[in-house]
């Protein structure tokens, strides 16, 4: 992240103390934006964007995960909500009247990441000698298994209540705080979506700073190698397998630990919010933005979460004010562009919006003719 | 016994539309070695344009036969026309682009076709009219429904033509040749673009056949429908060994005669632990399981790692 607001800052390298104060001034203004974001959005647009705003945090440490998989070591991964499901769903089990279990979230997240991340192995041991396209199609079937579990669990022992899905669950609570309800702290009043921000931006900025050491570290390099050539990555003496492996755990972990915090900041969950619509959606974001680049993930988390956002507010109204009525529902539009977009960008830029240098060149030079 | 017998055919008419699906992924992966993601909306459109043709059709006096044809014609020739250009715009300008591109085009694509078929035809589920009369043939305590057989030997023929195509004519030749090795067929002479054309036009319109095969025997559409059904031919494809025509049509049986005893056994086998609804799970456990202990497929010899 640093690096990428150094070049666009355009700062002269010969110039080194200038440049690094530059840097931290940079970083300070971020964080001062980042920090009062929701409060100038809910004086601004209202209580409901700051909501968006929550749900944009999700998506980006989703995609991010996600980006683990799909554009660090070049897994398509097309089940990826499967595990955002399985955390969700041992927030909302052990922290909900459903069994009568009330743990706290410091307890409750831990093990869901956890579970997330051995439900990973548990898809990856077996079928990640596949080849790329094989592994998205069993990826994707592992989704649906997931989804139809949670679907009809519910007889003849209820566990996760099916259809219905689970509500009343505890919100984010430590001790006497609670997210769940407005709170004052030093005379400022943090209402439940401002507090529920803060919590997930210090997450985000954890994942962004895990995915960012990775990247350049022994096993980002690795799963460089294997994206590019898993046989000479072999050859190279990388233990492939476990490699992989490894970029599944930790993008499964990232998916669980985001299902923990998106169960406790809705209250409600079912197995409708974990279709593969959603597992597109984080897809989507990752190559719109630029697989494989961490800024660009960030980019397209947030895209895709406000300019949705955006046309259920305007595309209604203005359907209404041109045509007289609405002639594409809200919902469809936002298919529709999903659709759309994922065509045209491999298509006409196939790195995504803000690229990694390296996967830029990956994907622009041509390929060796086929033999 | 006559329950056995029953889930047998119910899976071998499942299974013969599952097969006429995975053909149309079988032939695209064999000659370009592509998962073609949106085939299964090819299937859900040909459903819905055969029956909008028949909804037109069905007031003005028309005899049944030629309502059927005309809805056939024209689903055909609307999902050739899809088919066609699908490739030309999603997949021929990725030819030579890494691996990943071209399926994430293909989900694109998917998108795009459903919503745009949920934006015409409504989110409801249609029913499809009953084309032919409820007759129903009794065979040692099962029944069979008139619908039933004629699905079954469609579908037969259909495979027998496509056989013959493939390696009986010039342009079946060429076909195989593109599959061999692309550039020594072009070489010789063999205009590779075209011939993938051709096998993407062929596979459109075996689907639409499989799409108004399977509306007629569930008696419903809907813009859904095609998902689910493509996953499961990729299945059925995957199970014979993909790549491999006959493998296809044998995938295909098999898994309708999995998902159909499954289906109708798994109350017993679980102790009413899981019933009847987990029908869709098995076509995913299969795909695990071939793709784990056999990727090759049942009949396949090609091996599954390409640099």
């Amino acid at each position: 992240m640093r690096n990428a607001l150094k070049r666009f800052l355009i700062i002269d390298k010969r110039n080194a103390p200038n440049q690094k104060r530059l840097a931290w001034a940079a970083f300070a203004v971020l964080a001062i934006i980042l920090l009062a974001l929701p409060f100038a959005i809910d004086g601004l647009f209202g209580r409901g964007w700051v909501r968006v705003l929550d749900f944009a945090l999700l998506y980006i440490m989703l995609a991010l995960g996600l980006n683990i998989v799909v554009g660090y070591a070049g897994l398509l991964d097309l089940g990826y909500v499967a595990f955002f499901a399985v955390g969700a769903y041992c927030y909302a089990l052990l922290g909900s009247p459903q069994f009568g279990i009330h743990l706290p979230f410091w307890i409750v997240l831990p093990l869901g990441a956890l579970l997330a991340c051995l439900f990973g192995i548990l898809l990856g041991a077996p079928t990640l000698r596949l080849r790329g396209d094989y592994l998205a199609i069993v990826t994707l079937g592992f989704g649906e298994i997931i989804r139809i579990f949670l679907n009809n669990l519910n007889a003849p022992i209820n566990i996760t209540n099916g259809p219905q899905g689970i509500s009343m669950i505890d919100s984010i609570h430590l001790g006497e705080f609670s997210l769940g309800r407005t709170q004052e702290i030093f005379g400022i009043t943090f209402p439940a979506a401002h507090l529920h921000y803060y919590l997930f931006l210090i997450f985000t900025l954890l994942v962004i700073f895990v995915s960012l050491r990775l990247q350049d570290s022994r096993i980002g390099r690795a799963w460089a190698a294997i994206r590019e050539d898993e046989i000479a990555a072999s050859a190279m003496g990388i233990n492939t397998r476990n490699i992989k492996l490894l970029a599944f755990a930790m993008g499964a972990t990232f998916g669980g630990l985001a299902g923990g915090l998106f169960a406790g900041f809705q209250g409600f969950v079912s197995p409708e919010s974990f279709g593969l619509t959603e597992s597109i959606m984080i897809l989507c974001m990752v190559v719109l933005g630029g697989m494989g680049n961490v800024g660009g993930v960030v980019l397209g988390g947030i895209l895709l979460v406000v300019i949705p956002e955006l046309t259920r507010h305007l595309a209604g109204t203005a359907q209404q004010a041109l045509l007289g009525k609405t002639v594409i529902d809200p919902e469809s539009l936002r298919m529709l562009m999903f659709g759309l977009a994922l065509i045209l960008i491999m298509l006409w830029r196939p790195a995504g919006l803000w690229p990694s240098s390296q996967r830029r060149r990956e994907l622009i030079a041509p390929a060796p003719p086929s033999v | 016994m006559d329950i056995f017998l029953q889930q047998i055919i119910n899976g071998l008419v499942q299974g013969s539309v599952y097969s006429m699906v995975a053909l149309g992924y079988t032939m695209v992966y064999g000659i370009l070695g592509l998962i073609n993601f949106a085939h299964g909306e090819i299937v859900m459109i040909g459903a819905m344009v055969a029956l909008s043709v028949i909804q037109l059709l069905t007031g003005a006096g028309f005899p049944i036969f030629f309502i059927l044809l005309i809805s056939l014609m024209l689903s055909m020739i609307v999902c050739m026309i899809l088919g066609y250009s699908m490739e030309r715009i999603a997949y021929r300008p990725l030819r030579n682009a890494p691996r990943l591109a071209p399926l994430i085009t293909a989900i694109g694509l998917s998108i795009v076709l459903q919503t745009l078929a949920m934006m015409f035809w409504g989110r409801e589920y249609h029913s499809f009219p009953l084309l032919f009369t409820n007759d129903s043939v009794h065979i040692a305590g099962a029944v069979i429904t008139e619908v039933q057989i004629i699905i079954i030997t469609v579908a037969l023929v259909m495979m027998g033509g496509l056989l013959i195509l493939v390696h009986r004519t010039r342009l079946g030749r060429a076909m195989r040749a593109v599959a061999e090795n692309p550039s020594a067929a072009a070489l010789m002479g063999v205009n590779s673009n075209s011939v993938i054309s051709i096998t993407f036009v062929l596979g459109s319109a075996l689907a639409a056949i499989a799409g108004i095969m399977i509306s007629a025997n569930y008696g419903i559409v809907h813009y859904l429908m095609g998902a689910l059904l493509g996953l499961k031919a990729f299945t059925a494809a995957v199970l014979g060994g993909i790549g491999n025509l006959r493998g296809a049509m044998l995938g295909g049986l098999l898994l309708g005669l999995i998902e159909s005893l499954g289906a109708g056994y798994i109350g017993d086998l679980s102790g009413g632990f899981l019933g009847s609804h987990y029908q869709d799970v098995f076509a995913f456990f299969v795909l695990i399981a071939v793709l784990i202990f056999r990727p090759s497929g049942l009949l396949g010899e090609r091996v599954a790692e390409r640099a």
